[in-house]
């Protein structure tokens, strides 16, 4: 499997990444070599196998729904980039 | 020298008072000052705080109210585990001003025992790395050749045990980012069993193969630790109660009742002084009366695959909430939102990191979701039967931890293939969500330390802290002369 620029760029934009001319030219290169390296996963026979979605057979943890202590504003403001009077500030998305 | 002390020597100290916290804090304050310097474990260090918590433990102590016998006793911590107050960067730039209001559950409960935080340790960039050259705050080196790599991604917190920087350090361990640097820098570290120690505060890197452990200098430090640390967590949903909690301290096991079983896969491709020295700890083993088992791994050659297609996919989705609004680094020069979104994390994220949240978007896009992820969903099932069928037979599973000795630095930064495919021999106990630790056994011609990676059954971290303790018994410890 090999990944060409487009690809890259599709990829990017679904990671909401900007890469470089440079940079897309380099993972191009790189992820190729990767996947081209993890097809080796398609010679394993798998049919009727049941994929691993939980490690451990923990099912449905619940615990009382109780009202805790959680993070006040004011931390909450200490690690924001923007805050105002208990909002996130983002930068205007409706015009 | 206080500083060369284990923990369970500090805390004996401590008991019959011939020391005293300060002391100890004191040591560790002009030993970092004096030749972090050299190593660059740490990333954040504060001597102020970390002696007026001495300080608070000593009069503890001197008024009989001591929270534990290891109250007061410093450990290190991996710059990717929360604490309250003081920065948490992750190697990374995104976050190189996060200073979390919360512990982790971990630190949480080091704190319950009176242990203080030491600082916080350098990393590869959100532990995604395996030589600690992609963090943000330059490469941390090996203690025992400093032109070598301390490994990753836990390489502040190996250096930092070897350099005798710190007397313990908590490190995590997603596909070998404890036991690979701890057989790089000579001390001992333990991966427990998925679940078994809380996650609740370590940022996610891989949510369903991440675990936090111990990096030591003996298998009595890394027990006590991981006994401190573990347990059920109602604030981390995949963390269980087994029957078997680990206990404080263990005795050496009597090697003739034990099977020990070893994997022909694991010995493939790994270089001759790691091979020799294994095949004579293994011969030793024999001699003292173990059953040597030869047993067969089939599904090794996959685990590279299977575990680079989980664990990508997984930090692609875990990383998305570095959006550059809640928290975490933003971009000053965003028009609009979804360039706010994009120039934050391109500007905060290193190579890396966007390498792999690349490569994760594209194996969980349309059209590539059942070739790859759902692929490897199916083939880690694969990988957790081998394991359980050897289980049947073997009581635990010695084997070489990287297939060789510590890497130069810059060796092997160009070629990220390269360096993923070194993963080899640890990843697979990540994906089959069992305990695994390394020990230190041997230097090769070079002077660079050797590992032994013990695997055991599932929340059976007992038989492979006893099992090692017995092994760690007719070894002498490999001092790091970096000075």
């Amino acid at each position: 499997m090999s990944i060409d620029i487009s690809t890259v760029e599709r990829t990017a934009e679904l990671s909401k990444l900007y890469l470089s001319e440079d940079e897309k030219k380099e993972f191009a290169g790189q992820l190729s070599d990767i996947l081209e390296y993890v097809e080796k996963i398609n010679t394993l026979d798998t049919s009727g196998v049941q994929p691993t979605d939980h490690i451990i057979p923990n099912v449905n943890v619940f615990r009382e729904d109780e009202v805790g202590q959680s993070l006040t504003h004011d931390e909450l403001k200490l690690n924001a980039p923007e805050f105002d009077r208990g909002h996130f500030v983002v930068p205007k998305i409706i015009e | 020298m206080i500083t060369s002390k284990t923990v369970v020597q500090l805390a004996d100290l401590l008991t019959k008072k011939e020391i005293s916290a300060v002391e100890i804090a004191n040591a560790y304050i002009d030993r970092i000052n004096t030749h972090d310097k050299k190593i660059n474990a740490y990333i954040t260090f504060n001597p102020e705080k970390l002696l007026i918590e001495a300080s608070q433990s000593d009069k503890r102590r001197a008024t009989g109210s001591e929270l534990s016998q290891y109250d007061g006793i410093p450990v290190a911590i991996k710059d990717n585990i929360c604490t309250k107050g003081m920065k948490t960067s992750c190697g990374s730039r995104i976050l190189g001003d996060y200073t979390p209001p919360y512990d982790a559950t971990v630190i949480a409960k080091l704190k319950e025992k009176g242990m203080t935080i030491l600082g916080k340790l350098n990393m590869d960039e959100f532990a995604m790395g395996s030589t600690t050259e992609t963090s943000c705050y330059g490469p941390v080196k090996n203690p025992h050749n400093l032109n070598h790599v301390p490994g990753g991604s836990s390489g502040g917190s190996a250096a930092a045990v070897a350099a005798h920087l710190a007397p313990a350090a908590l490190g995590s361990d997603t596909g070998g980012s404890i036991r690979q640097p701890a057989s790089f820098c000579g001390v001992t570290g333990m991966k427990p069993t998925y679940g078994r120690v809380s996650r609740f505060g370590l940022v996610a890197f891989a949510s369903s193969l991440d675990q936090i452990g111990p990096l030591a200098r003996t298998i009595d430090d890394a027990t006590l630790l991981t006994s401190i640390i573990s347990g059920k967590d109602t604030k981390d949903s995949t963390s269980v109660a087994p029957d078997n909690a680990i206990p404080e301290t263990i005795t050496c096991r009597d090697l003739k009742t034990v099977r020990i079983g070893v994997p022909e896969e694991y010995f493939e491709g790994v270089s001759d002084d790691t091979k020799h020295a294994l095949s004579k700890k293994i011969n030793e083993l024999d001699a003292a009366g173990a059953q040597i088992v030869p047993i067969s791994l089939k599904m090794t050659e996959f685990a590279v695959p299977t575990y680079y297609l989980i664990a990508t996919a997984e930090a692609s989705s875990n990383l998305a909430r570095y959006d550059g609004v809640k928290y975490g680094a933003r971009s000053k020069v965003a028009q609009n939102l979804d360039e706010l979104y994009k120039l934050s994390r391109s500007e905060g994220f290193g190579q890396e990191v966007k390498r792999r949240i690349i490569l994760g978007t594209y194996s969980l896009s349309s059209g590539y979701y059942d070739a790859y992820y759902l692929k490897a969903l199916k083939a880690r099932t694969c990988i957790i039967n081998d394991f359980k069928k050897a289980f049947e037979s073997v009581d635990i599973i010695a084997a070489p931890v990287v297939p060789s000795t510590a890497f130069r630095l810059g060796e092997n930064l160009s070629n990220p293939l390269e360096m993923y495919m070194s993963d080899i021999l640890t990843i697979s106990a990540n994906l089959a969500a069992i305990p695994s630790i390394s020990i230190p056994i041997a230097k090769d011609a070079k002077g660079l330390p050797i590992g032994m990676q013990l695997m055991g059954p599932h929340f059976d971290e007992k038989s492979v802290f006893e099992i090692g303790k017995t092994i760690e018994k007719d070894i002498t410890p490999l001092i790091a002369d970096f000075m």
